[in-house]
Formats: C-alpha cells, structure tokens, sequence
C-alpha cells in the first residue's frame, strides 16, 4: 500500500470511530421523531436528528442518534413517554442485533447463564441469585448490589434499574434464567 | 508509582485523588473506606495485596462514585485532563468507567502531553472504549474475558452486547479470536485473556497459557476477573515484562482461588487474602507469606 493509500485508510478509520458510540433510534413517523428529541433533549441527552443511513429500510426519513452505551437508560425514558423506537441499532453496523445466544453452565447446585459479557448464577433450591459476573460499566456493581440475595421472583429487573448495555444484557440473562428456572 | 482509575457504585463517594492505605483490612482512599466487592474496588485491593507482598509502595487512586449515569466517569475524566500532565506515573490501569469516545481519546491525548508516557493497562468499561475509538494499540496491556475477546475480535461490535453470533460461537476457540483482534488492530500490544485456558499473547500469537488448578466456580464470581488485573498491574510496576508479568498474575489467581476454595456463590473478599501467599506459590513454586523483591 502506497503511503498516500495507508494515510487515507487510516483518516477514514479514525472518523469511523469518532461515532462509534453512538446509536440510533428508529421511528415509524416524523412526529414521533420530533417528540422523541424534546424528551431526550429536555432530559438533557446528547442526541442529534439526522437522516438515516442507506442500510435502514424501516421507519421514516429521520433518525435520532445517541449514546448507544446508555441505550437502556434512553428507551425507559422514551417508553415511559408513549414513543418507543421501532428499532435501535448501532451507528457503526445498522444490521448488528444484540446477542441472543445464551450460554449455560451447570455447577449441581448452581445454575449459570452468560449473556454476551455478563453471567447471572442462581441457586436451583432457592432460585436466590448468588452471583453477578462480567461487564465493565459502572451499573454492573450497582446492579450486583441490588440483586445478589434476592429470588428470581423479587430480584429487581436490570431493565428497570440498569443504565447501559451491560445492564441490558444482564437482563437478556436474567430474563432467560426465568425462563429456564421458573414454572409456567 | 502505578495509579488506577475507576468507578465506585456509591454516589456518596466523591471524586478522590489520593494514595490508598489500609485500615485493618479496610481499604481507604482520601478517608472514604472503599468496600472492595467487586469492580474497581477488587482490583484496587487486589493490586494493595499484590503490592504490599512484592514490597512496593500502595497504588494511588481516582475514584468516583457512578452508578451507571456516567455523570461520575465524566467528572473524573474532565479532572485527569487537568491533572495528569502534572503527574508523574508509571503505570495506569483504566477500569470500570463509564465508555466514551470522546473522553477517551481526550485522555490519550492528554497522556501524550505527560513527560515520561506510562504503561497503559485497561480493562472493562474503559477497554470498550479504547476499542471503538480504534486506538487500541495505545495500549500496552488488555485483561479481557472470553465474552469481551468476542467482543474485541469482531470489529463491527461497537459493544460486547452487539458481538455478532457466529463470533461467540467461536467462544472455544480463543486463539482464532486472538488472531481476529489484532488482525483488525483491536488489541493492545498484548493480551491476557481470563477464561478456562488463560492466555497471554501478542501480534506474533499465543506466548504462553496457564490452565492449572482449575476451580470452576470461580468463572461465576464477580471480582475474579478484576483480581487478575489488578495482581499482573502490581507485577509490572515491580519491573517484570508484561508476558512475565500476566502469567504469574494469572497463575497467582487460580492459585489463590484454589485456596478459598470457593463455590458459586463465594465472593472476592474470601479469595483476596490469599493473594500473597498465592503470588509467592507462582514466583517461587511454594505459598509461604514472606516478601518477593
């Protein structure tokens, strides 16, 4: 590669990268476009209102881009308005979903679940949640804190009082641990 | 000197600046005690531990309270712009904060512009960031787990939460994900990797692994992970290479597991006491309490 080929490769990475915290939200119309970013910007989020990128077939001609780590504390936001997005995804890859692929380890009396980076364990007896694992953004302690003690039946959901995406994938394990541990 | 930068989850906490000490077994930072549960907090006590049986000074702390808002990261990243250039260290570890790109690569800056550039360790949060910003090969030291080396070797994921499926399928195959990472320049100039099978590497591939003693239980506890960093931090500032350094951390810790002889549901408070005698087991081949040079 010519010096001239790798100098430009690298300014196209560099800009890449300056966006790639952010996300965007996806709405059905222009109105809800609009009345998503007073919401947000009343609640002080640093957000923008752009068209969207080509690989996005659904929804209107606006998008709202924002902090995609704090993707769960904005959509209980939204939610709590009326204006849930049709779909959220992430700036640097519009097709990306979250994980969905749930590992499971079973240690007799304990059952874990990993999400993505983070793991839920619970004793199987109690359904008591006796560890929180993984995850590296700072609700994660918090959300141990809340949870480690209490029952699948009673624990606090991560969705509820989680903030960022780890907190949202602990939910993917909390949730899935209901699945697999709690009668219909 | 090494310094570690992270979070608490006490917003009560506020931003501190100081070197740690013990009181008894509690850790204090600036008169606030620090419970060392998990996260920052673990690796800050681990690396008090590390530090204190390796006979160097404590490390010094920024800590903040952050729940997850990120208010406190961003406090605490506007005060190392101001600060760091005035500072001298050796060694700083980035941790549990909140990721950001802007702040992130305003922080790198801001340690470019230091006198003496130190070694650079991230892990959690701030390892995200580093990532998305694409500078990951700032850094000289990445501690992930296998979840975040996923993470890292797909190099759409802006998050671990987006790491696309047929890349955690791969989630046994640690070498491949390794190749992956710094094929696309998302690793720093080595890894240690926290899993089954620990792994140090670089861009050439796997230097070396440690696999034993396994105690399985411990894949489950919070604060395993944040041990490791914070132990292979107190061996590099004692001037260990990396790759030395990240295979005794990385021995100490299971060996230290293999002593709290944990289940499930123990917690890291029971496997920290038994880091000195542990790092002795992986330095000289026997757990006695005594100090290493």
């Amino acid at each position: 590669m010519t010096l001239f080929g790798f100098f430009r490769k690298w300014q196209a990475r560099r800009k890449s990268c300056r966006r790639a915290d952010r996300g965007l939200l996806i709405f059905e119309n222009t109105s809800e476009v609009i009345q998503a970013e007073i919401i947000l910007k009343e609640e002080g989020w640093d957000i923008k209102v752009m068209g969207p990128p080509p690989e996005i077939q659904t929804g209107c001609d606006l998008v709202v881009e924002f902090p995609l780590i704090e993707e769960l504390n904005i959509l209980r936001s939204l939610m709590g308005s009326g204006s849930s997005p049709l779909e959220v995804v992430p700036v640097t890859g519009p097709l990306l979903t979250p994980v969905d692929l749930f590992q499971i380890k079973d240690f007799g009396e304990h059952i874990m679940i990993r999400a993505a980076n983070m793991k839920l364990t619970v004793e199987k007896r109690t359904y008591i949640i006796v560890n929180v694992s993984g995850g590296g953004c700072p609700d994660v302690p918090f959300l141990a804190s809340r949870m480690i003690g209490h029952s699948l039946f009673d624990a606090p959901s991560p969705r509820e009082i989680g903030h960022t995406l780890c907190g949202y994938a602990l939910d993917l394990a909390f949730e899935e641990m209901k699945r697999k541990c709690l009668p219909l | 000197m090494l310094a570690i930068v992270g979070t608490v989850p006490d917003l009560t906490i506020p931003l501190l600046d100081g070197p740690v000490t013990l009181e008894g077994d509690t850790l204090m930072v600036d008169g606030h005690a620090i419970a060392p549960d998990r996260g920052t907090p673990a690796l800050l006590m681990a690396a008090v531990r590390a530090s204190s049986h390796l006979g160097l000074p404590f490390p010094h702390a920024f800590l903040i309270g952050d729940q997850g808002l990120g208010a406190g990261s961003r406090e605490l990243y506007r005060h190392l712009v101001e600060v760091l250039p005035q500072r001298l260290y050796s060694t700083i570890v980035f941790h549990y904060l909140q990721p950001d790109v802007d702040w992130h690569n305003r922080i790198i800056l801001t340690i470019q512009s230091m006198s003496a550039k130190p070694r650079l360790i991230a892990d959690a949060g701030f390892m995200y960031a580093a990532k998305m910003s694409g500078q990951s090969s700032a850094y000289d030291l990445f501690t992930p787990d296998a979840g975040e080396l996923a993470f890292l070797a797909d190099e759409t994921a802006p998050h671990p939460f987006y790491t696309r499926g047929f890349i955690l399928h791969d989630g046994n195959n640690t070498p491949d994900l390794i190749t992956r990472a710094y094929a696309n320049d998302n690793a720093a100039s080595f890894l240690l990797v926290k899993g089954n099978i620990d792994y140090i590497a670089n861009g050439d591939g796997i230097l070396a692994t440690v696999s034993e003693p396994v105690e399985e239980a411990m894949e489950a506890m919070g604060g395993t992970g944040d041990t490791v960093t914070g132990i292979v931090s107190a061996l590099i500032e004692s001037g260990r290479s990396i790759p030395e350094s990240a295979r005794i951390a990385a021995q100490a810790n299971r060996f230290a597991g293999s002593q709290a002889k944990p289940n499930p549901g123990s917690h890291i408070f029971e496997l920290v006491p038994h880091i000195p005698s542990a790092l002795s087991e992986a330095i000289h081949g026997t757990p006695d309490k005594g100090t290493d040079p």
